[in-house]
């Protein structure tokens, strides 16, 4: 398998939500290109589509949401011998939601993990039978077979007494051994794609560096992408090999993660920057009283919608007749570096020429 | 888990206790003393008292002693001699009463709840997924009626209905020639042929409750993100749905099954009266007209330490399929 | 977009809706029973229920001028009579206003029982604001005018929309003074639980300790007595010889003693949460009294959930005073309630041949109906902070 090899393609994804009052485009025009072993990550503040976009890919956006436009496309890869393989593109957006075909992806191709570890595991069922669940549901395995290998990811993510585990109730275990169990259960049937959709929001620092590093690992292992979801560009910094910043639903800049923080060219990602706090910030505050940049507004209204770019209430670069007027189109600055602004389009250089 | 039951017990004592010296001032309420009202009655129905029987009478029911005793005397009778008095309505003790009374009652009930069970749990877990569809609207229309029409009204409106369009008489256990014959198959067939209409009606009147609550928890549930990771697993919707939430949301009304036993005893009364059955709430009330009070301390006493043993055992069960209740450890989850 | 924004959303439709146009500002500064009230407004369903429960106690109120009968009337001539039939159209065709035509009693030849049938000479047209039974007001200002009837005097046919029972007493009239009776047993009722709830609610959570330890108990005892039974057992130790009055408020006494447990249960746990509240803290910590800030702080804070507990318990009681009554050992003859008209409804022999003395059933259906649709609208409405 290439590094390059593509995995996974959103194409012009919009999924609405259909609300008594109006409709909510949580995800409204995104592409993103998974490759298979890498991970991208994909940051942005509450709100922004993050979560949704992941729900899209696999067909589990809740009511009252929907699919809109777009196509998701996954590229599965079948071993036919070790040397030769086929792919099979699979259109997923073609697929209805419950079917067959979507199932067998989910849990099997690709397969997620959530922000709640308390929460993500049925309570009265034990651990061990909601990982044998799935093996059960998508390998041809007896019940002793499926036990074996729940035992084995298990030991595989790190647990200890993996047999013992095996027969725990979620709430007897801590919430990073749960979040470990959990990755085990997303693990157990070898996925190619790992959504994990703020894994480690939830827990404390410490347990979230062992987390990170259990799943870099873990990719390294099992030779799969994984899409990081999170609002904390620490761990992007930390886990991806691509960045997508999310604002509004909209895709607002794309690159590898060396780039995004040496050279952010959206004002909104400058800003998300600027809003870290820098340990020689934190040093130079103790004397002067320097407070900690924020990004100035709010996300705006979800039912409305802004004319021209959605972040322009809060852009401190704003140009008035320009960003409130036309929508930005995607602009390519250097080989691999998209960014979704007025200020890279020839529009506002013409602007900033008059 | 045993030292948990244990602990449950030792609770309820008390509570038993209380409820014991209600139903012991019931049976005071009523103005004038029991003696002298039965010695009455008898005189009434033609027999004739004399001095010293109504002297023993008096002596039986503890009348010449101070009312903590004569509580005490009622209740060491009840514990040591199943003793719960004497019901002149009936002309039998109470407890035989309702001893004789209790298969049938409990037949009914437990039937009733089965199909309480068999019909709300599913249109609950259906009309929850479906939320805000045309079926939830008419579903949740249907119970809010059928919330607002005890089960007697409409016991009388069927029975009205069986009786002017198919000339059936409804109500009643057996049909007049089986009623005082011993046991046959006949008489069983007879027993079954009658017994379909109340326990329709008895499931009937907690249908729309169940539904309601298994509707709402439902939708508790579903919000969880469980259910999510469920179905992210490739599993198809059904077992997501019966495997996950709803595993969950039976959970209470499963656990309810053992308040199965003071139902027995009151949940049905009025329609059981309306439908002339041979259970014992109607007899509670033939007694209750006499004003035939130890009948009706024994149901209030019998009625509440069953349901205080229902409560226990509930618990135990609800620990029994919770593991979170069996393990003690009920932290965030 | 995580799931729980999105529920933020929801949450954010839900205080969204009620603000006008252009309002915004006033949303802002409206207080909490405002608030209240414009979710309430978006209720349908439980501001319908509303508007017939007003008219449902506008009857009550009025009974005596609403009914076209006295209620305990007999018509001797008129037993177990079938509701008239209302016309606009004559037999020749003519419109009029309403009207209802004269009767002709004859005899069923095999059941003897009295069969009638439509005399269409006689028009008597139904008027309103007629003269008929003569009537005191509350017991105070005498009057024969009724708001409608057919009027003209024994010798016209009297006006039996709903029939009359089976001696002869209009079934509709006795519904109007009936509701006077079942709709304020519960009013009563929930009176009673109010009192004693807040009470011993009040002591529980404001003293806890041992108090609250008994008064818990106390609660845990009564809540597992079984309701029927208990009422039927009280209600049957009233002494008979009691007078009509004193029975009603005995009744009443008996349906609430168990409604109180829910209320007192919901003010405790409000007050022992709200002792921990930042607002009430710094309000001791001004020196306010603990008497003030149970009064000023923290009851204002509940005040709708107790409105809550109490609508949610009437539809209970309702429903149990003519369920005693049914069996005849709550309210009895001569008072008139829903379930004392039940009564007769008890031998199925009588609702097969006169079903028309069902009516009260349709009408307790249709008052539970309502409270319980006011009842969600006001839990809904309770909390207008949250969803």
């Amino acid at each position: 398998m290439s590094a390059d090899q593509v995995l996974a393609e959103i194409k012009n994804l919009h999924t609405y939500f259909y609300l008594a009052e109006g409709v909510v485009r949580a995800v409204d025009g995104v592409d993103l290109t998974i490759k298979a072993g890498r991970t991208l990550g994909i940051v942005g503040e509450s709100g922004c589509g993050k979560s949704i976009t992941a729900l899209s890919l696999m067909q589990l956006v809740p009511p009252p949401g929907k699919i809109e436009e777009g196509e998701i496309t996954y590229y599965q890869t079948v071993h036919k011998t070790e040397a030769a393989s086929t792919s099979n593109v699979i259109e997923i957006t073609k697929l209805k939601p419950n079917s067959r075909e979507m199932r067998a992806i989910r849990g099997n191709q690709i397969s997620m993990v959530f922000q709640e570890p308390m929460a993500a595991m049925l309570p009265v069922r034990t651990v061990g039978a909601q990982i044998m669940e799935a093996i059960m549901l998508h390998q041809q395995v007896n019940k002793a077979e499926a036990r074996e290998r729940a035992i084995d990811i298990l030991a595989r993510v790190k647990l200890p007494n993996p047999d013992r585990i095996v027969d725990t109730y979620p709430f007897q275990l801590s919430g990073g051994m749960r979040q470990r169990a959990v990755i085990a259960m997303a693990l157990s049937c070898n996925p190619n794609l790992l959504i994990a959709d703020e894994p480690t929001t939830a827990l404390d620092v410490t347990t979230e560096a062992q987390i990170l590093d259990l799943m870099r690992a873990l990719q390294a292992e099992f030779n799969m992408a994984i899409m990081y979801i999170t609002h904390n560009l620490g761990v992007i910094a930390e886990m991806a090999q691509e960045v997508a910043v999310m604002y509004m639903g909209k895709v607002v800049e794309q690159t590898d993660v060396v780039s995004l923080f040496r050279n952010p060219q959206h004002p909104y990602t400058q800003a998300l920057l600027r809003s870290i706090p820098q340990l020689d910030d934190v040093m130079a505050r103790a004397g002067k009283k320097k407070r900690l940049e924020t990004i100035r507004g709010m996300i705006p209204d979800p039912y409305s919608i802004l004319p021209g770019c959605s972040f322009h209430p809060r852009c401190p670069q704003f140009m008035q007749g320009v960003c409130d007027q036309l929508a930005p189109e995607v602009v390519e600055t250097e080989p691999g570096h998209t960014v979704r602004c007025h200020l890279y389009t020839s529009r506002s250089a013409k602007t900033r020429a008059n | 888990m045993l030292s948990y039951i244990i602990q449950r017990i030792i609770r309820a004592i008390p509570q038993l206790l209380l409820i014991s010296i209600l139903a012991f001032i019931i049976i005071q309420l009523p103005p004038g003393d029991i003696v002298t009202r039965q010695i009455e009655r008898l005189q009434a129905s033609g027999v004739t008292v004399s001095e010293a029987q109504a002297q023993a009478l008096i002596r039986q029911y503890g009348m010449d002693r101070p009312m903590y005793q004569r509580y005490l005397l009622w209740i060491s009778n009840i514990i040591t001699k199943f003793d719960f008095g004497y019901s002149y309505t009936f002309e039998k003790p109470v407890a035989q009463v309702i001893l004789e009374r209790m298969g049938y009652t409990f037949a009914i009930a437990l039937f009733a709840h089965i199909f309480t069970w068999t019909v709300a749990i599913p249109i609950g877990i259906y009309v929850a997924v479906k939320q805000y569809s045309l079926a939830d609207y008419i579903v949740t229309l249907i119970t809010f009626i059928g919330l607002a029409v005890p089960a007697f009204f409409l016991a009388m409106i069927i029975m009205y209905v069986a009786l002017t369009k198919f000339g059936i008489r409804t109500g009643g256990l057996f049909s007049q020639e089986y009623m005082v014959q011993p046991w046959s198959w006949g008489k069983f067939v007879d027993l079954l042929k009658h017994m379909w209409l109340p326990i329709i009606l008895l499931g009937t009147g907690g249908v729309a409750g169940t539904i309601r609550t298994m509707r709402a928890m439902m939708l508790d549930e579903l919000r969880k993100q469980y259910v999510t990771v469920a179905r992210a697993k490739g599993l198809s919707e059904f077992k997501v749905i019966v495997r996950y939430p709803a595993r969950l949301a039976i959970n209470p009304i499963l656990s309810g099954v053992m308040w199965l036993l003071p139902w027995l005893f009151s949940g049905g009364i009025i329609l059981e009266i309306v439908l002339n059955l041979q259970t014992a709430g109607p007899a509670l009330y033939a007694a209750l007209r006499n004003q035939d009070m130890y009948m009706a301390g024994a149901y209030i006493l019998i009625t509440g330490a069953l349901t205080a043993i229902s409560a226990i055992l509930s618990d135990v069960l609800l620990a029994v399929s919770d593991p979170r209740i069996r393990f003690g450890g009920v932290e965030g989850a | 977009m995580s799931k729980k924004t999105l529920q933020k959303k929801q949450l954010g439709r839900k205080t969204r809706r009620p603000i006008p146009e252009g309002q915004e500002e006033e949303f802002y500064r409206a207080g909490q029973w405002q608030l209240v009230w414009w979710k309430f407004r978006r209720h349908k369903l439980a501001q319908i229920a509303m508007v017939v429960l007003g008219i449902l106690y506008f009857i009550a109120i009025f009974a005596e001028f609403v009914s076209p009968h006295d209620p305990l009337r007999r018509y001797k001539q008129y037993l177990s009579f079938p509701p008239t039939a209302i016309h606009i159209r004559d037999k020749q065709g003519r419109f009029h206003t309403p009207f209802i035509y004269g009767m002709k009693m004859g005899r069923d030849p095999v059941t003897f029982r009295p069969v009638y049938e439509e005399d269409t000479s006689i028009i008597y047209p139904i008027g309103l604001f007629v003269r008929g039974d003569p009537y005191k007001l509350w017991g105070l200002i005498p009057s024969d005018i009724h708001l409608f009837g057919v009027g003209g005097g024994d010798e016209a046919m009297p006006l039996f929309i709903l029939g009359t029972d089976t001696i002869g007493r209009d079934v509709l009239s006795r519904i109007f003074y009936g509701a006077r009776i079942s709709l304020s047993v519960g009013l009563v009722g929930i009176a009673i639980s109010f009192v004693l709830g807040l009470l011993l609610g009040g002591i529980s959570g404001f003293f806890g300790g041992v108090v609250d330890e008994i008064i818990q108990r106390v609660i845990e005892v009564i809540t597992t007595l079984p309701s029927i039974p208990l009422w039927m057992a009280l209600a049957a130790a009233l002494p008979r010889e009691w007078p009509q009055l004193r029975i009603y408020f005995a009744t009443t006494l008996i349906l609430s003693i168990l409604g109180w447990t829910g209320l007192a249960r919901t003010v405790r746990g409000r007050l022992l949460s709200m002792r921990e509240e930042d607002f009430v803290l710094a309000a001791r910590l001004d020196g306010e009294t603990e008497a003030a800030i149970i009064a000023r702080y923290m009851l204002p804070g509940f005040l709708s959930y107790i409105i809550v507990s109490l609508t949610g318990s009437l539809p209970g009681m309702i429903l149990g005073e003519t369920s005693l009554s049914f069996l005849g050992i709550g309210l009895n003859p001569p008072t008139i309630s829903w379930g004392v008209m039940l009564q007769d409804a008890q031998d199925i022999m009588n609702v097969a041949h006169y079903p028309w003395i069902l009516w009260p059933v349709p009408v307790v259906v249709l008052a539970v109906l309502m409270f319980n649709f006011l009842g969600d609208g006001l839990r809904d409405a309770a909390d207008p902070y949250v969803s």
